[in-house]
């Protein structure tokens, strides 16, 4: 599989704990130098995947390969090329950011500088602080700091910036656009649909252990009837139609509307955004392309409730 | 395998910098013991007889406490937080970061016994250990067994709330009636057939003869091998059921 040159391949993945079926036969490949992402609700297998890429799990069907090499094998070499962000995970309390960043450093054969590291995730004021006396974001950004430290070719991120600020987003955004020019694989997941629209060049979308959609975060949901013009009638309602060719949609309704001497208020045209494609094929929502709404739904907007959730909690 | 080993010994001083660093840790592993040989110093200052049974008896605890406790402990807290398995997401070979765990912890066995020798010749007319020999070989085999039932039991530790609960469980009931405060020729038979199947009470033999008595390795062979018995049982354990996540994911 490694002819192929992809960083990852995957191929008929399947994973079982006890009687549950957590993965069932999931089949994508990352090229290098791409950043892909993966989407779907809390269960559907995110983590179970990546962690069998990662070599922490044993798949229980398919192949997979990681850099060419069997992850299940957990070669040394592997581990010495890439980078992982776990979806949870701690870290030693007692040192400083700056210590355990420098120690991380020095488990790499060619590792990139731990200030600058340090600088790139934001922590530079943080640099002489023990880790116990982080706050959560912070942490997560150590986190960060600790999978790129050793330069690896390939960055695997569990949610990497659940506990984020919106700057702290952004700027963990820039991190991860900056390892694309540097010419890195990223294999991420996320719950943020505006982060994968920002982040990947290709998400698959997974359900119940299935891939149920793949492809270019843009153009996920081609199918009939994938855009939507809304406007309202000089009587005042509002009307929707759906078509694959909004072109010639147009041009009839402009046409039918000025021949009647008409004006279409507040036409618009859109696609769907990948929250409406997620919503409709992960199905738990209902379809929020339905509402008349003429302003798209910014990205992620109801994603964006869920921090605020977990934060509450606290 | 220079390299593994370079990597170890840069984990270990990590350890060893955030042991120091981590002031209840290290005042239970220093003070406590040299506390309680204070007390019960103080309480048989006249008794020769009962000091020579207890500084041993004192020492063979802090083997145990430093291995066995301690290991149960903290493997149990890492593996819970995760930094187990964060570790075994990087290049550091598992038997570098493991044995770094260890020698951490073997290295408190060190310093305490060394403490607890001091403490023996200067206040309570332990004459300085009459078998160096005898003694590091007790250490050595106390340490493997002590250390590897204490990662054994951490297997068993469902989480880390009740880690203190199970160590203790074994520990103090395994200090009492293995005689670390008298000798256990004065406890109800049936408490002596259990010590004498314990690896503790043996390992007070052996470091009675080594420090006190000068019987030497010759005279306490048994000893060593029922500690040796259980270092093999503990080894065993120790790797068999060894995950490097918690099991409720
Ligand atoms: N160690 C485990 N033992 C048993 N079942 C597990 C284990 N880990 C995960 N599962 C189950 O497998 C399924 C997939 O879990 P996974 O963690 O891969 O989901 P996820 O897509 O990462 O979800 P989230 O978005 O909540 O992180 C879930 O039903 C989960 O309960
Ligand atoms: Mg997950």
């Amino acid at each position: 599989m490694s002819a192929t040159g992809n960083a990852i391949e995957v191929r008929g993945l399947a994973k079982r704990y006890g009687p549950i079926e957590a993965v069932r036969g999931i089949d994508f490949s990352v090229a290098r130098g791409e950043i892909f992402g993966l989407l779907g609700p809390n269960g559907a297998g995110k983590t179970t995947t990546i962690e069998i890429l990662e070599g922490y799990r044993e798949r229980t069907g398919g192949e997979v390969s990681v850099l060419g090499l069997d992850p299940g094998r957990r070669p040394v070499e592997l581990r010495r090329r890439m980078g992982i962000v776990l979806q949870s995970c701690g870290i030693y309390r007692h040192v400083s950011v700056r210590e355990v960043v420098g120690h991380w450093a020095r488990l790499y054969p060619h590792p990139r500088d731990p200030d600058e590291v340090i600088g790139l995730v934001g922590l530079a004021e943080q640099q002489d602080r023990r880790t116990n006396h982080l706050s959560g974001g912070q942490r997560r950004r150590l986190d960060l700091a600790l999978a790129l430290v050793g330069d690896p070719e390939l960055v695997f991120l569990d949610e990497p910036t659940t506990g984020f600020d919106p700057a702290a987003r952004r700027s963990a955004w820039e991190t991860v656009r900056a390892l694309r020019s540097l010419g890195k694989t990223v294999l991420l997941t996320t719950h943020y649909l505006d982060e994968a629209q920002a982040l990947a060049d290709r998400v698959a979308i997974v359900k119940d252990g299935r891939i149920v959609v793949e492809g270019r975060p843009g153009e996920l949901g081609a199918g009939p009837d994938r855009y939507t013009i809304t406007y309202r009638t000089s009587a005042g309602e509002w009307r929707e139609h759906h078509t694959n060719d909004p072109t010639s949609l147009l041009a009839e309704l402009t046409a039918a509307a000025l021949s009647r001497g008409e004006r279409l208020e507040q036409l618009s045209v859109r696609r769907p955004t990948l929250e409406d494609v997620y919503l409709e094929l992960t199905g738990d929502s209902p379809r929020s392309a339905a509402s008349g709404d003429e302003t798209p739904t910014p990205p992620g907007a109801g994603a964006r409730e869920e921090p605020a959730g977990v934060v509450g909690d606290v | 395998m220079s390299e593994t080993l370079a990597m170890g010994w840069r984990q270990y001083r990590l350890e060893r910098r955030m042991f120091w660093r981590n002031p209840t840790a290290a005042f239970f592993n220093f003070l406590f013991p040299l506390i309680v040989l204070g007390l019960f110093g103080a309480l048989f200052a006249n008794d020769q007889t009962t000091l020579n049974r207890i500084v041993p008896g004192i020492a063979a605890m802090s083997v145990m406490t430093t291995t066995f406790n301690a290991l149960a402990h903290n493997l149990v807290f890492l593996r819970e937080e995760g930094v187990l398995k964060r570790m075994r997401g990087t290049p550091l070979p598992p038997g570098a970061y493991l044995g770094a765990l260890a020698a951490n912890a073997i290295t408190n066995t060190i310093l305490q016994v060394a403490i607890i020798a001091t403490a023996g010749r200067l206040f309570f007319g332990i004459p300085w250990p009459r078998d160096a020999l005898e003694l590091l070989v007790f250490v050595a085999v106390g340490v493997v067994c002590f250390a590897s039932l204490g990662v054994a039991l951490s297997h068993a530790i469902p989480n880390f709330e009740s880690a203190p609960a199970y160590v203790n469980a074994v520990f103090l009931p395994t200090i009492f009636i293995s005689g670390v405060f008298y000798d256990v020729k004065h406890t109800p038979a049936f408490l002596r057939n259990i010590a004498e199947a314990l690896p503790l009470k043996h390992l007070i033999d052996g470091l009675s003869g080594a420090m006190v008595s000068g019987r030497g390795l010759g005279s306490n062979l048994t000893a060593l091998a029922v500690i040796g018995l259980w270092a093999v049982a503990g080894v065993a354990l120790a790797v068999r059921g060894f995950s490097w996540e918690s099991k409720r994911a």
